[in-house]
């Protein structure tokens, strides 16, 4: 578990780092917390001849809550989220997500660019970003440019980002109503068997607005309009939420590993799906 | 003179048997102070690494080291070419078995040994590793025992005659090229009869998965070999180094005194450092060859896939009985995947270690026996993973049966164990199997555990539990796991337990220091037990020292007395007792000392605490300080000065410590999810010698059990490739998946050592894996389960609920 030989850079702004990653292209990449890159940089199966670390580039480290939106700079930690009380109270599913994720040692590091840069299907920011319809912003060497979380992730490790753009930040438009993130996992520090982000709007006795993305059940995270709008316009009874589980089952796409086979995961996600929905509604 | 302090006060200033004791290595460890293999670093040490094979069963076509030669900062690349000539590239293993240093010819397993890179540094090593070109051909792969059985895929040659007949192995006739040994206990047609006959016969198969010990701290050594003088030195993470020493000094043709074996601080085995790797001959042949010092450390995916697995046996049972529950006979029937070598590390003649204590606590008046080992492409192993001699798997076993009879009789499994239980007048007990079990009170123990939970209001709350499920008010099930177990450690007498024909007693030497301080040096070596601070307790009472001015030291082969090192539970039941039986020769010169001092007769003066008294007159007295420093200033007549003793103890019989579990756990039937809502541990391990420690003991012991039981595994696919190489997949729980322990007690002495106590390291392990796997299984007895095989992960266990169709 030794990673091949590498240059390491540590520039002090993006200009710098633009320039690394023009001369290098595919041979450079950058590193945040390096809790995703460095294990697979020791297990070889990241060959990064040139690393860009993030660490002193300023401007990237802030979380500005603003009257309709939330901005979150990439290399804002794990550990940044859970300790930001107007953060917590403007978008509190951000909070509960990030609690569920790996472990305090490494929630210190990884920062929230790398988790939705990764493009690992196992990530759970990505998730939790379609369900808040967040945009990313990128910047490369021709300017900046935004992304929608939603239309970001093509495939595993495979995202709309070309390879010489850098994630500055995350732009949240302000999240309203019940909040539910729910993670079923193995132990601590697991990546989830099955996972959903849950947001909902209730008006009355009725839904008015719900946005539900799942995670580690396809090679990318799966916002779900279906199932989504299977809620909006009920009471969110039994019914409503058995046709959101099966909206959303028509949208993932599990695979088998250890953590179990296809028609566990798919019974799973149901479960958590259904546990989401109604812990966000008795919160709504 | 007058005594200044009471009695009770001199007692406590010993610190010694019975007292809880801080750690003395804490301070060390607690503080990133502690001296591990990998924190040696030697003047121009080289590292060593291994290519390792990516096939599980391939012939190897060739292997070209000229690109990895050119890396820069590689010095040389080892093959079994060229170990063939100084006889290294095949080694003996533990189980009367060879095996492959680097491989020869073709490869058994994935991860195996292929060429070992000496480099300047760790990191060209690694590189040197990747320009190693090896050419395989892939051959057919046997990850199934019974396959292997049956199969035309010769997987060892070597062990096949070049007339195509199977030569007897180590323990006796095979009957495949891919058999290993057939081995048997107990009474087989009698047994047959018994359950033939038997009004009640309860039959089960079990599959006890392969799993892995996980140290915190991987294996690895440094060899170094000092030209000049022609001596070896070798650290490294060994938990029986004298026993090493003897096999290097076999293997390499170097003489026994020319070779000094160092364990320095381990962190944690388990087992898993018992054996002898390729990698400390590799780094031994390496340190010849450069004249260099040379490091090899295990990465973690080197640990888990290659070095010392544990368990991997296919078990199945017959247990016969009568109506009320009476069991009459018991039957069992082992095929044991052993991997591509039989690399086991069992006593020699005990190839299935002691997997014929799996009468466990019962009075079972006839049972039998039999084991066939089984090679296969796994990583070879076989080691006793936190428990004596395969006796997690005894222990499983009978517990299982245990509980699976109790679904036939439908009866309280509580109530079937305890009609069955060994009285405590039946002690000494020989079992069926052979065993004579030293000691015990099971009833007692039994009957305070259940008490101590409320078993009965348990049962009610269950059944209460059942109901409301069925009504849909709720989707959890409790289930009650019960174990009791009953273990067999210290290994043991000279006269059947014997590693490579090295006997398995115990030793300490003992020298007392003139002003009244003392050290002790042990043939064993802690891994984390605390032996600097226990055994320090053990001599405090016997020889009237405080425990604060004795020194532990072990793991030295060129300073410790030979031993046979620390696994099985063997150190406080056999170094433990030679240390008694050490500080008992230091009081004997003491007394004549005293008795010369205080101008009596030697029979006159009697031994209190930390003084010798004048019998009649306890004003009359000299502490064994005073005793101590007149053993070096004075010319006492008759007597040779100094103060030292050595002990080589050779157990009468093996100690039987045993103890009630009981876990209450909460199911969520649709996402798998076990909770343990509650774990009662009640541990007899004899005299207790320090109560914080065993308690430690205890909750790592049970950890691991939880750990081994709800989702630890080495899991193969059918390629051989192994699915669970990284911690990501092999599950270790942290504190947050682990339960609050409580933990209780009952004591039987052991009558036959020195000081009672029997060992505790491994109870809680061995107890703990059946106790967590009942849980799991009672929750879904009221739905028709009998038996489901661990490890019980959350999709397993969904899958039970699944197959009952509890998910609707
Ligand atoms: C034991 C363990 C358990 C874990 N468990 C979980 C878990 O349960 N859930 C979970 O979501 N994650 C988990 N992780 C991953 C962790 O959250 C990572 O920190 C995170 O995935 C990546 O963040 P990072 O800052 O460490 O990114 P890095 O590792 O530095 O980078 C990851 C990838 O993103 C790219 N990248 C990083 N920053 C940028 C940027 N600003 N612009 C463009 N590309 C960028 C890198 O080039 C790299 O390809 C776990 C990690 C470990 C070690």
């Amino acid at each position: 578990m030794i990673p091949a030989a590498f240059e390491y850079y540590r520039p002090k702004d993006i200009a710098g780092v633009l320039s690394i990653l023009e001369e290098h292209g595919d041979d450079a990449r950058v590193m945040a917390g390096g809790h995703s890159l460095i294990p697979m940089m020791k297990l070889r199966m990241a060959d990064v001849p040139h690393l860009i670390d993030l660490q002193d580039v300023g401007g990237m480290s802030d979380i500005t809550v603003g009257g309709d939106s939330i901005r979150i700079g990439a290399m804002v930690t794990q550990a940044d989220i859970i300790d930001h009380e107007g953060l917590t109270t403007a978008a509190p599913i951000l909070r509960e997500a990030a609690l569920q994720i790996a472990d305090p040692q490494v929630r210190y590091m990884g920062t929230v660019g790398g988790n939705v840069a990764n493009g690992d299907p196992g990530n759970d920011m990505p998730g939790l970003m379609q369900c808040l319809d967040a945009v990313f912003t990128v910047i490369g060497t021709d300017g900046e440019r935004d992304i929608p979380a939603r239309d970001f992730y093509e495939a595993a490790y495979m995202t709309a980002r070309e390879d010489e753009e850098v994630l500055t930040a995350v732009t949240i438009p302000l999240p309203k109503g019940g909040w539910a993130y729910e993670k079923q996992k193995r132990k601590i520090g697991d990546y989830a068997t099955a996972a959903a982000a849950v947001q909902i709007v209730k008006d009355g006795g009725t839904c008015a607005a719900a946005s539900i993305a799942m995670t580690n059940l396809s090679d990318t995270p799966v916002y779900s309009e279906a199932a989504s709008n299977a809620l909006v316009g009920t009471a969110v009874d039994d019914a409503a939420l058995g046709a959101a589980v099966a909206a959303m089952l028509g949208d993932i796409d599990p695979t088998e590993d250890n953590r179990g086979p296809v028609a566990f995961k798919n019974h799973v996600a149901g479960v958590i799906l259904r546990r989401a929905i109604a812990r966000a509604w008795s919160r709504a | 003179m007058k005594d200044e302090i009471t009695r009770e006060e001199r007692v406590d200033n010993l610190k010694g048997m019975g007292c809880s004791r801080k750690r003395v290595e804490d301070a060390r460890f607690t503080q990133g102070k502690g001296n591990y293999v990998d924190d040696i670093k030697l003047d121009g040490m080289l590292f060593g690494d291994f290519v390792r094979s990516p096939y599980a069963h391939a012939r190897i076509k060739s292997i070209d080291t000229a690109a990895a030669l050119e890396v820069p900062g590689v010095l040389a690349v080892l093959t079994a070419a060229d170990l063939e000539p100084l006889g290294l590239h095949w080694m003996p293993t533990l189980a009367g078995d060879k095996q492959m240093v680097l491989a020869d010819g073709k490869v058994l397993f994935q991860g195996q040994e292929v060429a070992y890179v000496v480099a300047e540094d760790r990191y060209a090593a690694a590189d040197g590793i990747e320009a190693v070109e090896v050419e395989y051909d892939e051959l057919p792969v046997i990850v199934n025992p019974f396959e292997s059985l049956k199969s035309d895929v010769v997987l060892r040659e070597d062990l096949v005659a070049e007339d195509g007949s199977i030569p007897d192995g180590a323990h006796g006739p095979r009957k495949h090229p891919n058999h290993i040994f057939t081995w048997e206990a107990g009474d087989k047609d009698p047994t047959e009869e018994v359950i033939a006959n038997a009004e009640v016969v309860a039959t089960e198969s079990m599959y006890y998965h392969r799993t892995h010990p996980c140290p915190l701290e991987t294996c690895g050594c440094v060899a170094s070999m000092d030209k000049v003088n022609g001596k070896l030195t070798l650290w490294g993470t060994f938990q029986a180094p004298h026993a090493i020493r003897t096999v290097v000094s076999l293997i390499s043709g170097i003489e026994e005194h020319n070779i000094r074996v160092i364990s320095p601080d381990i962190g944690g085995g388990f087992g898993n450092k018992v054996g002898a790797y390729p990698g400390y001959v590799c780094s031994v042949v390496a340190s010849i060859v450069t004249g260099k010092p040379v490091k090899w450390i295990e990465d973690r995916m080197d640990n888990l896939m290659t070095t010392a697995f544990a368990r991997d046996y296919h078990m199945t049972g017959k247990i016969a009985a009568t109506p009320e529950g009476k069991i009459t006979g018991l039957q069992c029937h082992v095929t044991a995947d052993h991997g591509g070598f039989d690399a086991c590390a069992d006593p020699t003649k005990f190839p299935a270690g002691f997997m014929n204590i799996c009468t466990g606590s019962y009075d079972i008046p006839t049972a039998h026996l039999s084991v066939d080992g089984v090679y296969t492409n796994k990583a070879p192993g076989g080691v006793s993973y936190r428990c004596s001699f395969r006796v997690t798997e005894a222990v499983y076993f009978i517990e299982r049966m245990i509980e699976v009879l109790a679904i036939k009789l439908d009866m309280d499994a509580a109530e079937l164990r305890r009609i069955n239980f060994i009285k405590k007048e039946q002690f000494p007990y020989t079992a069926a199997l052979g065993w004579e079990y030293d000691s015990g009170d099971y009833h007692t123990a039994w009957d305070k555990a259940l008490k101590t939970v409320d078993y009965e209001g348990l049962r009610a709350e269950q059944a209460q539990r059942v109901e409301d499920f069925k009504a849909g008010k709720t989707r959890k099930l409790m289930g009650i796991g019960l174990s009791f177990f009953t273990e067999i450690v210290g290994a043991g007498p000279v006269k059947n337990c014997d590693i490579l024909g090295l006997g398995m007693f115990d030793s300490c030497e003992i020298r007392i220091h003139p002003t009244g301080s003392a050290i002790a040096r042990l043939g064993t070596i802690s891994q984390g037990q605390g032996h600097a601070t226990t055994f320090a307790q053990i001599l405090a009472s016997e020889i009237g020292l405080p425990a604060d001015s004795i020194t532990i030291e072990e793991g030295d082969t060129d300073t410790a007395p030979y031993g046979l090192g620390t696994y099985g539970s063997r150190s406080t039941p056999v170094a433990g007792a030679a240390t008694a039986m050490a500080g008992r020769k230091i009081r004997a010169k003491a007394q004549m000392i005293a008795a010369y001092l205080l101008e009596v007769h030697d029979n006159d003066v009697e031994f209190d605490v930390d003084r010798f008294v004048v019998k009649g007159a306890p004003e009359k007295f000299k502490t064994m300080k005073e005793i101590a420093f007149a053993a070096y200033n004075q010319a006492i007549p008759g007597i040779e000065p100094g103060l030292e003793a050595v002990s080589y103890y050779d157990p009468p019989n093996m100690t039987y410590p045993f103890g009630a579990y009981v876990c209450v756990m909460d199911i969520d039937v649709d996402t798998g999810v076990p909770e343990i809502r509650r774990f009662y541990a009640l541990d007899d391990c004899g005299t207790r010698i320090n109560p914080m420690i065993i308690e430690g003991q205890v909750h790592g012991g049970l950890t691991e059990a939880l750990a081994v039981a709800l989702g630890q595994e080495i899991a193969y696919d059918d390629m051989g490739n192994v699915k669970t190489g990284t911690l990501m997949d092999f599950f270790l729980p942290t504190a947050w998946e682990v339960p609050n322990y409580e933990t209780d007690f009952t004591v039987t002495p052991s009558p036959h050592h020195p000081i009672g106590a029997k060992g505790v390291g491994e109870s809680p392990h061995v107890g703990g894996v059946p106790c967590f796997s009942n849980a799991v299984q009672d929750a879904f007895r009221p739905f028709g389960n009998t038996h489901t095989n661990m490890p019980h992960d959350h999709w397993r266990i969904w899958r039970t609920a699944n197959e009952l169709g509890l998910h609707g």
